[in-house]
């Protein structure tokens, strides 16, 4: 059975999306800072921090972002472990591979030791890979404080009051839904065949049958759409769609999201080059 | 290919956002206009469709495995409007939900991987598949070539705009403040994993997907299929009305070719071997390589290869027009005549064979 190392792979990342899903939802609940704000301040003040991280040319005011969203992820009641494993990790394992062959391959000045020995290192292709691997660990780890302490309902309701196109909610409503539905149902299709296989499956083998599994998940799909239609259809649905959208912005909402854009003009100001 | 948060300058995310934006409003328009009830689970469970199917591990030849994005299949049952739907939305949430790629970066990812990879899959499927019946085998292969240019231009798009962040965002010292390696570096490394493992991948599933189709619910293939019946379900607008639209475009790009002539200077790169020998020349090719001196002689391979053809238009510019723009405007009617001439026997003689094996 070792040679069927694709099934049991995908089952481990359709189990992640479930297990990761759980996890931010229950996060989410928790009180915490950024759980206690209005969603479309978290949403517009998290994308200005973003947004100043990209616009910052200094090393330092980057490492001053990251320091605020760190603070943004303990006040809110995220784990740094999880920062730690799901992020920090990560970005550094994949950008660090994209940014190492910078430090050899950028033009520029050969950084010298103090004993004088001229190292293959230019002293901009250094300054680029560390402002790369700053700014895309900052930025990395605002958008994941910020999908970890708000629900995907909330974000929605959100992007409606951002006047969001109502079929587009809508839309990304019901694909939210049925992602969890299909990860389940090719779960258990993968499983299943999984438990009746004895022996190992050539790779000619497996890619049949994962082509097989996506065409049985893609025809109940569209017979997912057809149910779905014909129940729009028998609750009166003209193409219409209606959010519900009962957000009330408080003192502290309106204080955090000028707390939130000062921060992030003044970084993108400090940060010119 | 999702390009995370960093990666690309804020000027080049607003560009793609706006780019997506385009692309989106186009297909929200034609999606609204035509079946917008019927549609939206559609391309809902869709998106959710080709979220899960990132996540299967195809083993692919060669002891490497791959995913497959699913755009193709997307564009081949949904056409391209609700293909470019429903990929977005499935791009959105996987940043949104999952932090899988970045916020600023969605409408570059979308513009890649859901807009021009849409576009080019359902025409690499429509030019290919031709008028072939909906069983036959030729729609197969259609899909497998569609998957593999769709996933190869979305990850060439993403290569260029790595590319181009170091030439147009850098510190006075030359320091790269985005993604760092140029052009030359920036497309091998980009399409060496696609051109091997994502490109077989979406050909792969895609292909095993119009297969098992053809066989479980062939009329799913029948909206891109081109066919009379393709009609009432079809993208909106009569093909009348699209192909008005389509001259109208061709006609007007036609009529903007003398533009070229205000640019300044030659191309980098589209040199003659004898200008390498006369100063006016040499002074051109300074000027178009930032004032790097050009070498002393043509290179000798330009110089034996230069010989070979000697272009009926040479420069743009048949010999009995006098006017420069009406020159530029003829070689454009002509080029234009030349390819749209070549399509048109392509076409027929694809039409021919599926008539033959269809009868």
């Amino acid at each position: 059975m070792t040679g069927n190392r694709a099934l049991p792979s995908t089952l481990v990342g359709l189990a992640r999306t479930f297990a990761h899903a759980l996890a931010a939802e229950d996060l989410a609940r928790q009180p915490g800072l950024l759980q206690s704000l209005d969603p479309r301040v978290r949403l517009i003040g998290i994308s200005s921090l973003v947004l100043a991280a990209l616009l910052a040319h200094r090393i330092a005011v980057i490492a001053g972002l990251f320091v605020v969203a760190v603070a943004l992820a303990l006040f809110s009641h995220v784990r740094l472990a999880t920062l730690a494993v799901r992020v920090w990790l990560v970005v550094l394992l994949f950008t660090g591979i994209i940014g190492l062959p910078a430090l050899f391959l950028t033009p520029g000045s050969f950084l010298v030791t103090s004993s004088g020995t001229v190292l293959p290192i230019t002293l901009q292709g250094l300054n680029s890979a560390i402002l790369l691997i700053a700014r895309v660990e900052t930025a990395a780890t605002l958008t994941t404080v910020l999908v970890l302490t708000t629900p995907w309902m909330a974000l929605l309701k959100s992007f409606r009051a951002l006047r969001v196109p109502p079929e587009v909610v809508m839309m990304l409503a019901m694909t939210h839904r049925y992602v969890f539905l299909l990860a389940e149902t090719a779960g258990q299709m993968f499983e299943s065949r999984q438990s009746r296989t004895v022996g190992v499956l050539d790779r000619t083998a497996q890619r049949h049958m994962a082509s097989r599994t996506a065409g049985v998940l893609l025809s109940k799909s569209i017979e997912l759409s057809n149910d779905v239609f014909l129940a729009m259809q028998s609750r009166g649905f003209r193409g219409d769609a209606k959010v519900l959208t009962e957000f009330r912005m408080r003192a502290f909402d309106y204080l955090s999201l000028i707390a939130f854009v000062t921060v992030g003009v003044a970084a993108a100001w400090v940060g010119r080059s | 290919m999702h390009i995370p948060d960093g990666y690309l300058s804020p000027s080049t995310c607003a560009v793609l956002y706006v780019g997506a934006g385009v692309g989106w409003y186009g297909a929200l328009r034609r999606v609204k206009s035509a079946f917008t009830t019927r549609l939206i689970p559609l391309i809902s469970v869709f998106a959710a469709f080709s979220f899960v199917l990132m996540m299967f591990n195809l083993p692919l030849p060669g002891g490497t495995t791959g995913h497959a994005v699913g755009v193709t299949i997307a564009s081949i049952v949904l056409g391209p409007a609700g293909s470019i739907l429903a990929i977005s939305i499935a791009l959105a949430i996987q940043a949104l939900f999952f932090g899988d790629g970045g916020i600023t970066t969605l409408g570059a990812n979308c513009f890649n991987m859901a807009i021009v990879s849409s576009l080019v899959a359902y025409a690499a499927y429509r030019i290919i598949a031709g008028g072939a019946a909906l069983v036959s085998r030729r729609r197969v292969v259609a899909a497998a070539i569609a998957g593999y240019l769709a996933v190869n231009a979305a990850a060439l798009c993403a290569a260029v705009e790595f590319g181009i962040q170091p030439m147009l965002f850098h510190t006075a010292q030359g320091v790269p403040l985005y993604a760092p390696y140029p052009l030359h570096i920036a497309i091998p490394a980009m399409m060496i994993g696609h051109l091997a493992v994502a490109g077989v991948a979406e050909a792969a599933i895609t292909a095993g997907l119009v297969a098992y189709l053809q066989s479980a619910d062939s009329a799913l293939l029948q909206r891109t299929s081109g066919g009379p019946a393709s009609s009432p379900t079809s993208e909106p607008g009569s093909p009348h009305r699209s192909l008005r639209r389509l001259w109208l475009t061709v006609a007007l790009l036609l009529l903007l070719t003398p533009l070229g002539i205000l640019v300044a200077g030659t191309a980098w790169g589209e040199w003659k071997a004898s200008e390498f020998s006369s100063s006016q020349g040499r002074d051109r090719i300074a000027a178009a390589s930032q004032q790097q001196p050009p070498p002393d002689e043509a290179p000798q391979g330009l110089q034996r290869l230069s010989t070979i053809w000697t272009a009926p238009l040479p420069a743009y510019a048949p010999q009995f027009v006098k006017s420069r723009s009406v020159g530029y405007l003829l070689s454009a009617m002509f080029g234009t005549g030349l390819l749209l001439t070549f399509s048109w026997i392509v076409q027929s003689c694809l039409r021919r064979v599926a008539t033959d094996h269809s009868g």
